[in-house]
């Protein structure tokens, strides 16, 4: 079942232009004296899946209750298939499915009563068709079988994947999933993912937040970046990667690492960078500004001709260099992300030393 | 901030507009709502059972020994004991007071002013239960965030609650009232001439009086609810709003509320008028963002 919007809609660009199922404008909301999103702007095109990616407390579960209606905003402004969810939040709730960190399922009642529950909210009724309903959901999923057993006695895997089925089961046209694989085995998060991606297959608009960035990669057709509560980079993973590397970047290892430094002023490269420990950078070492200094670990390099790698190698041999490692590399939705958040310090730090003046992009092209 | 890689055509108004939509209320949807927690509290014996037994207690046991006593035993301390308490009711009170015998006066006068009052509590005690943590229990099971992301409106919730929360407790007390009825004619009635309970004044008390009571009550239990950080806050705090039916069963069993069928129609009548208010009042309590525990001040 496809349901279309009951009132009100913003009327269809006049320039061709495709409306975007979801779009945020310079929405900020603050809890207290915390600024929960601060003028983050989000734009969703249809039938895409997007990917919120942030540390904890970036925004990311803020964002999805703005979309939804069930928080507002503060400040900006909010469209879902064009309607404003704060005068609309019924038509808007209805098109859209919600899995949220936790499942959100009544423990004392079956799978079966939990979504038959969601099916009489959402408008579907009651019977014998919506019950045929609840079961191929559940079927889809693969917890048909535990639908008369009380959710109270389910594992995490099952409580997820009724709440997939749950989130699926009034045909919405926008999915939002809050770190939908959190507490899953790895075999359980594969499912999951690989059931999102046939999702949005069928033309849902997916929008999925995570703070695994192995989940993202190969599953988002846009990623945004979220720290803090605003948007620090949006876009398609392979555009930002240009974006962000726009040379070819080879990766290069030593038996005396020390040697690597040698890399800085060689023809023909671009920068280098000591390969990021990701449990350092989280640490906050990268969030203070400071690089790992080269030689420190392995370098990834950047060329300004993809076609240079041997001539590097030969320049670096020539140098007394001994390479126990030279491999091509194509950048990671992860080295993206730390990337960004590198970025992001280094122009903090670029603010604090200029004693405030406004942030402007860096060299390799990260906005603010 | 950032530009987005599709192009896309910008909003066209305000998020922020200051018109809110009209209250919307599907009974249907209530219905749901309120089934579904109804359907959860039987699925809970291990607070149910507690109710039943309090009832069980109250409505049950208490009458059955000590009518039973005093018209079947004879015990005869014990009636000249309540006798002496029936003296201290209004003349109008003691004026109603059936019964040609010592035992039989007393035995009415336990049964009308002094058993039955207690027993209003029991509605309470258990519509405020089970509304004192309705809320809050959605926050704190996580279920909130299901409601809040659900085409439900506030106010469908906020009902859907409301009746769940009102239905174990007045169905208990009628269910409760009518054994009690049962017990008392059968052990009082030869005493007094037939058949006797309820009273007039009683039908004016559990029908009109009672109801708004449960309503006004439970319209505060609901904004504590909504407001306090756990279900344990709200039953602290909900048990204060029980003292003003405890004071009107302290004015029946007195007889000071005994003025006649006006007295209770009109008592109700504000009683009505107060819950109503007050549950307008409280509908506005319920918020998606107390759903969701992230309101400010929660």
């Amino acid at each position: 079942m496809t349901l279309a919007p009951t009132s009100d809609p913003a009327p269809a660009p006049p320039d061709g232009t495709v409306a975007p199922v979801v779009d945020l404008r310079g929405v900020s909301r603050r809890f207290g004296t915390v600024d929960a999103l601060l003028d983050l702007d989000l734009s969703v095109p249809s039938g895409t899946i997007t990917v919120l990616l942030g540390p904890n407390g970036a925004g990311k579960t803020t964002a999805t209750r703005i979309i939804t209606g069930a928080l507002e905003p503060h400040h900006g402004e909010v469209r879902v298939f064009g309607l404003d969810p704060a005068t609309h939040g019924e038509e808007v709730r209805r098109r859209c499915g919600v899995v949220s960190a936790k499942p959100a399922l009544y423990d004392r009642l079956t799978g079966h009563a939990n979504l038959a529950y969601s099916a009489e909210l959402y408008g579907l009724g009651r019977g014998p068709g919506v019950d045929e309903r609840i079961h191929a959901a559940a079927t889809r999923f693969g917890i048909e079988h535990a639908l008369d057993q009380q959710v109270g006695g389910f594992s995490t895997g099952m409580k997820t994947r009724l709440a997939l089925a749950r989130s699926v089961l009034h045909d919405p046209q926008l999915l939002l999933f809050d770190e939908p694989t959190s507490g899953l085995d790895p075999e359980s998060s594969h499912a999951v993912l690989e059931m999102i991606k046939s999702m949005a297959g069928g033309g849902v608009t997916v929008i999925m937040c995570t703070h695994l960035l192995l989940e993202a990669e190969g599953l988002a057709q846009q990623v945004v970046v979220l720290e803090g509560g605003t948007d620090l980079v949006a876009g398609a993973p392979r555009e930002l990667t240009r974006r962000f590397w726009p040379a070819s970047v080879v990766r290069l290892d030593a038996e005396d690492r020390s040697q690597l430094a040698r890399v800085v002023g060689m023809p023909g490269v671009r920068d280098a960078e000591t390969v990021g420990d990701g449990l350092k950078e989280l640490a906050g070492m990268v969030g203070d500004g400071i690089d790992a200094p080269l030689g420190s670990g392995p370098v990834d390099v950047q060329l300004e001709d993809p076609d240079g790698v041997a001539d590097l190698v030969e320049a670096l041999v020539r140098s007394g260099v001994r390479l126990t490692r030279v491999e091509p590399r194509i950048p990671t939705l992860e080295d993206l992300y730390f990337a960004v958040r590198r970025s992001r310090a280094q122009s903090h730090t670029v603010l604090a030393d200029d004693g405030g003046r406004q942030l402007t992009p860096t060299s390799n092209g990260a906005g603010s | 901030m950032t530009a987005p890689a599709t192009p896309v055509a910008r909003p066209t108004g305000r998020v922020n507009a200051s018109v809110k939509p009209p209250i919307r209320l599907k009974p249907s949807r209530v219905w749901t709502i309120a089934r579904t927690e109804l359907k959860q509290l039987i699925e809970a014996r291990d607070f149910w059972m507690p109710m039943m037994i309090l009832g069980g207690i109250f409505f049950l046991v208490i009458p059955t020994i000590l009518l039973f006593a005093i018209t079947s035993i004879g015990n005869i301390h014990a009636v000249h004991q309540i006798s002496q308490a029936v003296q201290l009711l209004p003349a109008k009170a003691r004026a109603a007071v059936r019964g040609k015998s010592e035992q039989g006066q007393t035995a009415y006068a336990l049964a009308v002013f002094l058993l039955a009052p207690v027993a209003v509590v029991v509605p309470l005690t258990i519509s405020t239960a089970v509304g004192a943590s309705t809320i809050v229990g959605e926050r704190e099971r996580g279920t909130g965030e299901f409601l809040a992301h659900s085409p439900a409106s506030v106010h469908e919730i906020y009902l859907g609650k409301l009746i769940a929360s009102v239905v174990p407790g007045y169905v208990t007390t009628i269910v409760g009232f009518g054994l009690y009825s049962l017990i008392v004619n059968t052990l009082v009635g030869p005493e007094v001439g037939g058949w006797f309970f309820p009273t007039t004044q009683w039908w004016v008390l559990m029908l009109w009086v009672v109801p708004p009571f449960v309503l006004l009550t439970l319209s505060v239990v609901l904004r504590l609810s909504a407001r306090v950080k756990s279900t344990a806050a709200a039953q602290q705090a909900s048990g204060l709003v029980t003292l003003p039916l405890i004071m009107i069963a302290y004015g029946e069993a007195t007889g000071a509320v005994y003025g006649g069928n006006w007295v209770g129609i009109a008592v109700g009548a504000v009683v009505w008028f107060l819950a109503l208010l007050g549950l307008w009042r409280g509908m506005k309590a319920v918020t998606r963002g107390r759903l969701l525990g992230v309101a400010d001040g929660i």
